[in-house]
Formats: C-alpha cells, structure tokens, sequence
C-alpha cells in the first residue's frame, strides 16, 4: 500500500474501499433503487472485465468493472441498491460514503422510467452531495408499453444535470450514456443540480451554520450538505467523517456514538 | 486546536433531539415533495384506467377499512378449505395404515414374537407414525399450495405492508410482519430469515417472538382440536365454518401476543426506536400451478412430514416405553403424569398433556399422537380411525371444552421446538437469548391458561 500519499484520492480509494484503480483512471460510481436494472447498465458497459469483493469490513458486495471510451480507462463503481441515502441501513450508508468521501468523477443514478417519482427521491439527495451527477432513465421501453411519457428536456432542464434515457435490456440509449460519463468525467459538463429548498426554519439553521462549518471542513466536503446532516441528528456521518478524513484523530466521543446504535 | 469531529459533534448537540427528528421528518418530506412535482411536471401518463388496475387492487387490498377483513376472510377461507377437504383423505389414510397394522400384528402372532417387540414396534413406533401421516399428510397437502398460492399471486407482500404500521407501533421493524409470516410455514425458517433485518436489536425482538404464530406443526394441533371442541358447539353443517373461523381467531391472537411481547421487549429489554425500511410491492403476477405444486408438496409437505416421521418414531418408542415399564404397579408415563397432575389441573389441563408437550420438544408435530398414546396405554383402548374417535378418547379422558382451548391456546403461545431453538442459538450467537427465547413464551402461555382457567372455574361455566 502507498503509505507516502495517505492523502490521496486513489490511496482512499483502496484502503478505505476495497477499490483498486490506476492514476489514470476516471472512477464512476453507479446508483440506484433496486429493480431499476442497474446490474443491466454495469454489465453492459463493463461487459466481462469486472471484480467482485466485499465493502471493507462489511458483509456488502462490492463490483467494479472497467471500460475505455474515446482512449480513456473507467473504473465503474456499482453501488448497492438503495431507496434513499439517509443511512438507514448498511447500504444506504456504504452508497452515501462511496459518494461523498470517495469522490467519484461522475455518479450515474438508475432510475425506474414506470415509478419515477419514487427513484427520484434518490437522484434528489445524491444532488444534494455532489454536482457531477447524470440521471439514467431506465426501462424506457416498459414505460412507453404501460403509456408513461417523460418529458426528459424539460427534467433536464429542471434538475440542472444531464438527463439520459435508456433501455438497456435491448442496448438502446447506451451510446449517449457513455459519452455523458465521458464528458462529465472531464469536466467538460457543467451541471447547475437544483438544491431543495427546505422549511425556513431548517434553512435559517443552516444560514447559521454553514459559515461555522466551512472552516473546519475546509473544503473537503460539501457544507451545506453536511450542515443538513447536522440538522437532522444524523451521527452516522460523523463516524463516517472521522474514518475517512481523519483517520488519526482518535475520536473521544467514539464511544458515545458507537452506544447510540446498540 | 480541538479535533473537527468534536467541533462538529458540539454543533450538533446544540439542537435538541426533538428538534432533530422534527427537522429530519421535515426534510425528509420536503424531499419527497420535490420528487412528486417533478413527476407531475415532467411524467404523463395516457389509457390510465387500462393499466392501473393492479393500483387498484392494491388501494383495496391494503385500505385502511378492507385490508384486515380481507386478510381475515382470506386466511379464514384457506382453513376452511383444508379442514373440509382434509376430513375423508384423512379417515381414508387411516383406515389404510390400520389395517396395515392388524396385518403386521397378525404377522407378529404367527411366528410367536414375544410381546414386548410387538409393543415397541407396532403399538410404539407404527401407530404413532400412522397417527402422524394420516392426520398430518391431508391438511398439509391442501394448506401448503392454497398458501403458496396466495404467495404466488403476490399477496403475501401486501399482507406485510397491512402488519407494517402495528409493528412499527410496537417498536419494532416492519420486516418483521415479513419474518412472522415464514414463522407460518416453519418457525425455524422464520429465524432464519430474520436476517433481513439489520439492527441487533431489532433482530432479537423478531426472533424472540416468531414463535407466537402456529408452524405447521401445529396447525393440525389446532385445527383437530378446534372441530372436535369448538365445532362441536353449533350444528353438525356448520361444523367446519365455526372450526375454521375459531382457527383463525387463534392466529389473530398469536399476532396479538406477538406485538405484545414485541412492544415489551422493546420497552424493557430491547430498547429503542423503531428504524424505517422501504417495503416495495412487487406486481401481481400470474401463478405459475406447476411451480406452486411442486414447490408446496415437495419442498414443504414432504420436508416437514419427513421430519415429523424422523422424530416421532424414537419418541413414540421412548413413549411406549414409558408407558410400559411399571415401577410399584404404576408406569413410568402415569408416575410422571400424577407429578404433573396438579400444575396441570392449575392451568386447565391435565399432567399427560403437559408430558406431551414436553416429550413434543423434539418437534410440535408430535404433541398429539403422544397424548393419545399415553390416553391408550391407560387401557382405554379403542380403534382410532377418525377424529370423532379421537374426540371421543378425549372426552373419556376428563376434556372439557375449557380444556381444548387451553390446550390451543398453550400449543399457540408455549415454547418453541428444539430445532427453532437451536437456530435461534446460532443466529443470535447468545444462550442468553436462547434461553429467554424459550421462557419468555412459556410464561406467556402459562400465565394466560392460568388467567382463562381461573376466570372461567370462578364463574363457573365449567
């Protein structure tokens, strides 16, 4: 292991999640409900180069596949199918950890094209984490048989991020998938993902403790994101915080966090 | 300079948790606001009606007014089918193994088998096996497809989505009403898929209280015993109606007592908050009958009247031997039972009842024979070839009606078998939960056959 780049975003990588990845390479991460047919997307863009592992310390599998387009190396990252990311369960944990400490280059949320509401409450908080984030519409071809029409411009629009419909069952969107990874994962996109506005309540919390908080996470994470976390009680991420960011540090209310979830 | 951790930690202490729980419920439906108008902004939909009629069947299926009737005159009518239908296979398969055994006896007369072999043999192992096939084999063979069907068709999720709200209620997870309905089918399989919950002590609190739900095991303990008393009481057509019903009035109780217990638990000895869980309802699919054939009489009838047939052989053994071997002019089986005579008497049963249910420890199934067994060896001696034979055996033994429902209300409610307890040893990994696994029950059962009792010999109804 690399002990002279502890800092690393790849060294995170590997030690922390159990993903090995050359300097070259553009990591994507994938997310999703279950049933959306996120196995569908990762295999046919990983075709057979893939590993499968366990989470450290988890008793999650972990599958990552690799791909090149255009002459650049992919590590695609499948997270577990998760409903939400407000660490109710060890997936929804492992997912949320994957994209905020893992930095992918791009996240690519699954989404259900006959129940899109449903799979839009995941896209809306994984927004909430990170800007580089392209909603894939799944399952096209189900959604036109049951008669559901989605205006995918104007939800491109609205949500301020890249938009692709897919049907990957039968290949069809595929192409258009990779070449928005391709861009994003370069920063040649610019994405403006629409933040939810919360009661004033909760945002005049935050007006108050974003400025608290930015220097002491001095731009590792995302402030407002974290000051909601915050907001609502959630000690996970502090856990989540101390293992990747300050691993050192030893935690003296480690245990008092750890009696919360026993 | 203080570690960022704690800085962080102290700003969140700076909010009460009442505070955090009302702003994450806030944000939490902010979010799912959002959601739902960017879907109606952005998604239409055309030929509504022609599509959305398995969201109707579920508006109906799961309404707050329908739901539990629905759930009640469904599961009421899966117990009336078997008992009706199990009624002639059952007599059919029992004047067959009987005659059997005038054979086999017959057989052992002619080359002059000493009498001692004929006792273990035929009267120990192969009446109780007969017993358990005849009685057992029929109701299996029809409960286990009319519920695999309801599984089939996608029911049973919709049933644990109704149960939900109550185990949430109970402070307890809501897979839960998930792990009671497997314990339905076999409570050692419900241990297992307990699993699917994540926190410990969540986990602890369903394992704990599955075994409140009949197994199959004792579903034909309960339904035996139920037509002989409880459909005894009305008229001979309505019989089986009144037996079903009460049936499924026991499994309501046993869902009672589990949520009960569970609201318990989680007061006392498992506290905590009840963690939310997503519970998504699959579409209704069309059954395939091959698969639901074979599925229920191969891997469930067969499977479990094997284990049945594998326990209650050695036990009928050890029961005949008990019932065999005098000391003082008293057998074994009669000593044991005058032990137990008087806590038996105190909870509205009788000493060989409770020696049934403990020698049953091996497996539930087994609970029945081995009390008619020890009835016989008491010299009442008469061919059992049916259930009013049986009812009959039982009446002459001093049974009231007070006694079925106690015995019902003790198989429902009193500790599990040894197979669900070893799985709980092992999935729990703590003989400490084990043990409370096994008391916690028994207690319940004991106190609530001691209350009924009492009640009902104060009143004097009895």
């Amino acid at each position: 292991m690399g002990s002279n780049c502890k800092s690393c975003n790849k060294c995170i990588l590997h030690e922390k999640f159990n993903i090995k990845a050359e300097q070259d390479e553009l990591i994507i991460a994938l997310a999703g409900n279950p049933n959306v047919g996120k196995s569908t997307v990762f295999n046919s863009l990983t075709g057979l180069k893939q590993h499968t592992g366990n989470w450290p310390g988890k008793t999650v599998s972990n599958t990552r596949g690799h791909y090149t387009y255009k002459d650049k190396k992919f590590v695609l990252v499948d997270l577990p199918g998760t409903y939400s990311l407000l660490s109710n369960s060890i997936e929804e944990e492992i997912a949320r950890d994957f994209i905020c400490f893992g930095k992918p280059n791009a996240t690519i949320v699954v989404a259900d094209a006959t129940c899109l509401e449903r799979n839009l409450n995941l896209a809306l908080q994984v927004m909430e984490l990170t800007n580089q984030v392209i909603l894939c519409i799944n399952l096209m071809d189900e959604a036109k048989r049951k008669g559901i029409f989605i205006d995918i411009h104007g939800l491109q629009k609205d949500l301020g991020i890249p938009v692709i419909q897919t049907a990957a069952r039968c290949g069809h969107g595929l192409d258009d998938l990779i070449d928005a990874v391709y861009h994003m994962a370069l920063g040649n996109t610019l994405t403006n993902p629409k933040k939810i506005i919360y009661e004033e309540k909760i945002e005049t919390e935050l007006k108050k403790l974003i400025p608290r908080l930015k220097p002491i996470l001095n731009n590792k994470l995302d402030v407002r994101w974290v000051a909601l976390k915050l907001i609502e009680g959630d000690l996970t991420i502090l856990h989540s915080i101390q293992k990747f960011l300050y691993d050192e540090i030893s935690l003296d209310t480690h245990r008092e966090v750890a009696c919360f979830y026993e | 300079m203080s570690n960022p951790i704690n800085l962080l930690l102290d700003i969140e202490n700076e909010i009460s948790n009442k505070d955090h729980s009302l702003f994450r419920d806030s944000m939490v439906s902010s979010i799912y606001k959002e959601a739902e108008s960017l879907s109606t902004q952005f998604v239409m939909k055309s030929d509504e009606k022609k599509y959305n009629w398995d969201e109707q069947l579920d508006n109906i299926l799961t309404s707050k007014i329908f739901g539990y009737p629905i759930m009640f005159l469904l599961l009421g009518l899966v117990f009336w089918i078997t008992i009706t239908g199990s009624n002639i296979p059952s007599s059919l398969l029992a004047d067959f193994l009987f005659a059997i055994e005038a054979h086999i006896t017959t057989f052992f007369m002619n080359i002059n088998a000493p009498k001692w072999l004929h006792g273990i043999l035929v009267l120990g192992i192969y009446r109780t096996l007969a017993w358990v096939i005849s009685v057992m084999l029929p109701p299996m063979a029809i409960f286990f497809p009319c519920f695999t069907l309801l599984e089939d068709l996608g029911y049973l999720p919709r049933v644990a989505f109704n149960l939900d709200k109550l185990f949430k209620k109970a402070g307890a997870h809501g897979k839960q009403a998930l792990t009671m309905s497997m314990g339905f089918g076999c409570n050692a399989a419900g241990i297992i898929a307990c699993r699917i919950i994540e926190s410990p002590r969540e986990r602890l609190i369903a394992m704990i209280t599955n075994n409140f739900v009949p197994c199959n095991g004792r579903f034909p303990t309960l339904i035996a015993v139920s037509s002989i008393f409880i459909g005894s009481i009305v008229a001979s057509q309505y019989n089986t109606l009144v037996a079903s019903f009460f049936v499924c009035i026991l499994v309501i109780i046993g869902i009672l007592v589990t949520l009960g217990v569970s609201l318990g638990l989680s007061k006392t000895l498992l506290k905590g908050v009840p963690s939310s869980f997503t519970l998504e309802l699959p579409p209704y699919r069309k059954p395939q009958f091959g698969k639901i054939l074979y599925r229920s009489l191969i891997d469930r009838t067969i499977f479990v009247l094997g284990r049945a047939i594998v326990v209650a052989a050695p036990a009928g053994l050890v029961t005949w031997i008990l019932a065999n071997v005098f000391i003082g002019g008293e057998s074994i089986l009669s000593l044991i039972a005058g032990f137990l005579q008087p806590f038996g008497n105190l909870i509205g049963m009788d000493g060989f009842i409770l020696m049934a249910f403990i020698l049953g420890l091996p497996a539930n199934e087994i609970v029945l024979p081995l009390l008619i067994m020890s009835y016989m060896s008491k010299g009442a001696m008469l061919e059992l070839d049916s259930i009013e034979a049986m009812g009959n055996l039982f009446i002459a033994n001093g049974w009231t009606w007070l006694t079925g429902l106690n015995v019902m209300l003790f198989s429902l409610l009193h500790f599990p078998c040894a197979t669900t307890l070893l799985t709980i040893n092992k999935e729990s990994g703590s003989f400490k939960w084990t043990f409370l696994s096994a008391i916690i029950p028994t207690i319940v059962a004991i106190v609530t056959c001691f209350v009924l009792t009492q009640i009902v010999r104060l009143i004097g109804l009895v």
